[in-house]
């Protein structure tokens, strides 16, 4: 804990704010009260450790989308590929473990393996012929889409090794699911390396400022490829998880967690170090917009809800965020 | 060569240039930033017909005029200003000069690259709040007209970033005086075209269909106001010249009558005879440190110098001569098109394979201009901003050690007299004394033996001023080698041992000892164009680039 205080020195100037204090844990403060909220009114469905232990479980492909999407942003650049990174990835394990009948530990090498090269292949059109991340990113995940819908006949495969299930959500700690902790790791392993580790503030100089990263001697393009990558591999993660959450390979419905992911990246960079896109921000928002959903499923709110839940609540909280601290520059841009 | 000034506008004005209303009539102009004295009681005719040379160093009032008649300032009460005889009423409001029959062409032209010669040339009219329907062929044939009315063949249709500089800055022009010439057609009155240095940047073979541009413009009655450092072209183009200096008019010539000595004694304000004390005497040189050989970047033609170990050399020169490219070149923060490093007791190196990271571990630093987007990055912090470079040092038994950080970072804060010094606060919150000081203190911290500077004072307090120079003073008795480029003669005489005065992209003079002082520099420069020669030694590629 006494890290996180230091942190927070380091990123507001000093002297006690309590405007800026609440601003930091405030997301945290609605979330806790949603769920006081739908403990009054369903204490039976709502307030149960197995209600909670799915909901953590299931959201945790998309906490780890969300972190994978962070990386590249804090570099300052678009990855839209992460959503299409998941569904190739998970489409992979299903046609070479269930059709091909590949052992699944080779499978998940050949998973990350592909998040690599999408990394790869970005950072190439990115970097080297200096296409906009946004436009390339586009682009990629159009193919990987098609890719992916080609390589399983456009079918749900069912069927893939109990081994996987088991480790994504068979087993549990504290009454939760493995997968949970699994973004959980992601997300320590990623605060330390933006928070204390010099590559960090590589990242985060590259992001806000190109040309003062690169007269201070930092290889711009390489943090860059570097971000592409991490996040390609990352969202291959997310794919292992979600064909593991649902125990099959779905070419289809992977790219709906693309703009949920962007909403919580974003969301994210409001709490915890308010201005910078932070892991704990991103995990906090996905599963405050993930606790926000499911009880307005519970309540029986039709679906389209959802959509505007996720998408009202991150407006709203980007612009409570931009109000307090005014104009200055942030990640959110 | 002011003989050349046309008939055409000899003919204009023979109705007696007394009597001529003129188009411009300034009186008593003042302005004034809180106590500094920007223009202090300027007063000058532009006439009819007439190409008017508007000269002075920087800082004597010639942009805050501009800004005036634009209006960006508002000027102090008690001036006048008479646009064909009609008072006008100060201050103007921005984008007021347009009705009143006036138009601008600023040094960066003001264009859309990316959109093609049609739009740019009626951008006006193309984006006019009431209109519903856009006629393109309408536009065209206008657009094809206004080029043919000066005799220019640039295809309409063409994407401004595939012009040659010239024929931008042609169209530019072309643009200016458009928007101007229905509104003079109107009223039958000779509206004014004002050129805000539109020629440093273009290499001599364009400048002349410049002229002939302007010429033609003046040729129908309309004036020209030409705003530019080139003695030279001053002396060619225009009819009449205002020198200021100081925010003052320091003479006002006729240019068939005056020669290029004269004025540059007005721009620099005494005559050249007379030389003030040297505040340095060079006793010895040092020894080498660096020697420059054939460096040649977008501006500078291939040129060598020497830098010795713990001296200041400073670089400067007119806009447009190539000096300021020098210290992003031989850090390799811009690509160059030749040049050589020899460093004492290593091999030769190729500047095309400089990198900023090579330059920083052959233990060089540069300090660039451009402090908000290529300095430090306002939204992070002091200590991260101070630090960057060689941040890897705080990282220890695996993790950023934030405590040494800000240990550091107060202690560098202190020592560079950063106010107030708090290293966790953004750049931002500093004034841009402040943030120029955390800069120079994460520079010097990494003990570079070259510190490359590209005006490090600009913008910068006077105060401030006094503690960057004398910290660079001792940092060059300590054996620092520093290269400061800058368009500022009172700084360099008050810091270098050495300047190199460059003139259209190679070095003209050297200023060492006795001539090195504020007036010795600001001379050197304006002189430095007749020195440099006429148009015979112009680099290959220039030529190449504007027939493309």
């Amino acid at each position: 804990m006494t890290e996180v205080t230091e942190i927070s020195t380091v990123a507001q100037p000093r002297g006690f704010r309590p405007g800026r204090l609440f601003e930091r844990i405030a997301l945290l403060v609605v979330w806790l009260g949603l769920v006081v909220v739908y403990g009054l009114v369903l204490p039976q469905s709502f307030l149960s450790w197995g209600n909670f232990s799915i909901l953590f479980a299931s959201y945790s492909p998309a906490a780890m989308l969300a972190l994978a999407i962070i990386v590249p942003l804090t570099a300052g650049d678009y990855d839209l590929s992460v959503g299409a990174t998941l569904t190739l990835a998970s489409a992979l394990i299903g046609v070479l473990n269930v059709w091909m009948h590949w052992p699944i530990l080779a499978v998940l090498v050949v998973a990350v393996l592909t998040g690599v090269v999408v990394g790869l292949v970005n950072a190439l059109f990115i970097l080297f012929f200096r296409i906009p991340s946004l436009v390339v990113t586009l682009g990629t995940t159009s193919v990987m889409t098609g890719l992916a819908q080609w390589i399983t006949n456009s079918s749900t495969i069912g069927g893939i090794d109990e081994g996987l299930v088991m480790a994504v959500v068979g087993g549990r700690l504290f009454g939760v699911p493995y997968a949970f902790y699994y973004a959980l790791i992601a997300a320590v392993g990623m605060w330390y390396v933006f928070d204390y580790t010099p590559i960090g503030r590589r990242l985060l100089f590259v992001g806000r400022g190109r040309e003062v990263a690169r007269l201070n001697g930092i290889s711009v393009d390489r943090v860059r490829l570097g971000a592409l990558v991490t996040s390609g591999v990352l969202s291959a993660l997310a794919g292992i998880m979600y064909a593991g959450v649902l125990g099959s390979a779905d070419p289809y419905s992977g790219l709906n967690f693309l703009l949920p992911a962007f909403a919580a990246a974003f969301l994210g960079a409001t709490t915890i170090l308010p201005g910078r896109f932070n892991p704990w921000g991103v995990i906090a928002a996905v599963y405050f917009l993930a606790t926000g959903i499911t009880g307005l499923t519970m309540l029986g709110i039709p679906l389209w809800v959802t959509n505007v839940f996720n998408g009202g609540a991150l407006i709203l909280a980007v612009t409570v965020s931009q109000l307090t601290r005014g104009r200055e520059a942030t990640d959110i841009g | 060569m002011s003989a050349r000034s046309t008939l055409t506008n000899e003919l204009l004005r023979e109705p007696g240039a007394n009597n001529t209303l003129p188009v411009l009539n300034v009186t008593n102009l003042s302005k004034s930033f809180g106590g500094a004295q920007a223009l202090a009681g300027i007063s000058f005719k532009v006439l009819p017909g007439e190409v008017h040379g508007l000269l002075g160093k920087n800082g004597s009032g010639k942009s805050t005029f501009v800004k005036i008649l634009a209006g960006f300032h508002a000027p102090d009460p008690g001036g006048r200003l008479e646009f064909n005889g009609e008072q006008v009423p100060l201050p103007l409001k921005p984008g007021d000069f347009r009705r009143l029959g006036m138009s601008f062409v600023h040094q960066n032209l003001g264009l859309v690259s990316s959109l093609t010669v049609l739009e740019n040339l009626r951008f006006a009219h193309l984006t006019a709040a009431r209109r519903s329907f856009i006629n393109w062929g309408a536009e065209r044939r206008q657009a094809i007209e206004a080029l043919a009315r000066f005799g220019l063949t640039i295809d309409s249709t063409e994407r401004v970033d595939r012009l040659s500089p010239v024929e931008r800055a042609l169209l530019a022009i072309v643009r200016a005086f458009e928007e101007i010439r229905v509104e003079c057609a109107a009223t039958g009155r000779p509206g004014l075209v004002l050129l805000d240095e539109p020629t440093p940047f273009l290499p001599r073979e364009g400048v002349d269909k410049l002229f002939s541009l302007i010429r033609s413009i003046a040729a129908t009655g309309s004036s020209v106001i030409f705003i530019s450092h080139d003695i030279e072209e001053v002396l060619t183009i225009t009819d009449r010249i205002t020198v200021l200096r100081d925010g003052m008019v320091a003479g006002e010539l006729e240019t068939a009558r005056a020669t290029h000595q004269q004025i540059v004694e007005q721009i620099v304000g005494r005559s050249l005879a007379h030389r003030a004390e040297p505040l340095h005497d060079q006793t010895t040189e040092p020894p080498p440190f660096l020697q420059v050989e054939n460096l040649a970047g977008a501006m500078l033609r291939p040129t060598s110098f020497t830098i010795g170990k713990g001296e200041i050399l400073g670089l400067t020169g007119l806009i447009g001569s190539g000096y300021e490219e020098a210290p992003y070149l031989i850090f390799g923060a811009r690509p160059c098109r030749s040049g050589i490093l020899k460093l004492a007791a290593s091999p030769p190196l190729a500047l095309a394979a400089m990198t900023p990271s090579r330059a920083i571990a052959l233990g060089f630093a540069l300090l660039p201009g451009d402090r908000q987007h290529a300095g430090g990055v306002d939204s992070l912090p002091v200590a991260d901003n101070m630090l960057l470079p060689d941040v890897g040092r705080f990282f220890r038994g695996g993790l950023l050690r934030r405590g040494a950080m800000l240990h550091e970072a107060r202690a560098l804060g202190t020592r560079y007299e950063v106010i107030p010094n708090n290293p966790v606060a953004r750049l931002s919150s500093l004034s841009g004394g402040n943030a120029q000081k955390v800069l120079i203190a994460r520079w010097m911290n990494l003990k570079p033996k070259l510190l490359l500077l590209d005006e490090p004072t600009q913008g910068v307090d006077v105060s401030t001023r006094v503690q960057v120079y004398a910290a660079l003073r001792a940092a060059a008795s300590a054996g620092m080698s520093i290269v400061c480029a800058s368009s500022d003669a009172e700084q360099l005489a008050e810091i270098c041992d050495r300047v190199l005065v460059f003139a259209r992209g190679r070095i003209c003079r050297e200023i060492t000892g006795a001539e090195l002082t504020k007036d010795g520099i600001a001379e050197a420069c304006y002189a430095s164009i007749d020195l440099s020669g006429g148009t015979e030694h112009y680099h290959p590629t220039a030529r190449q680039r504007v027939e493309q």
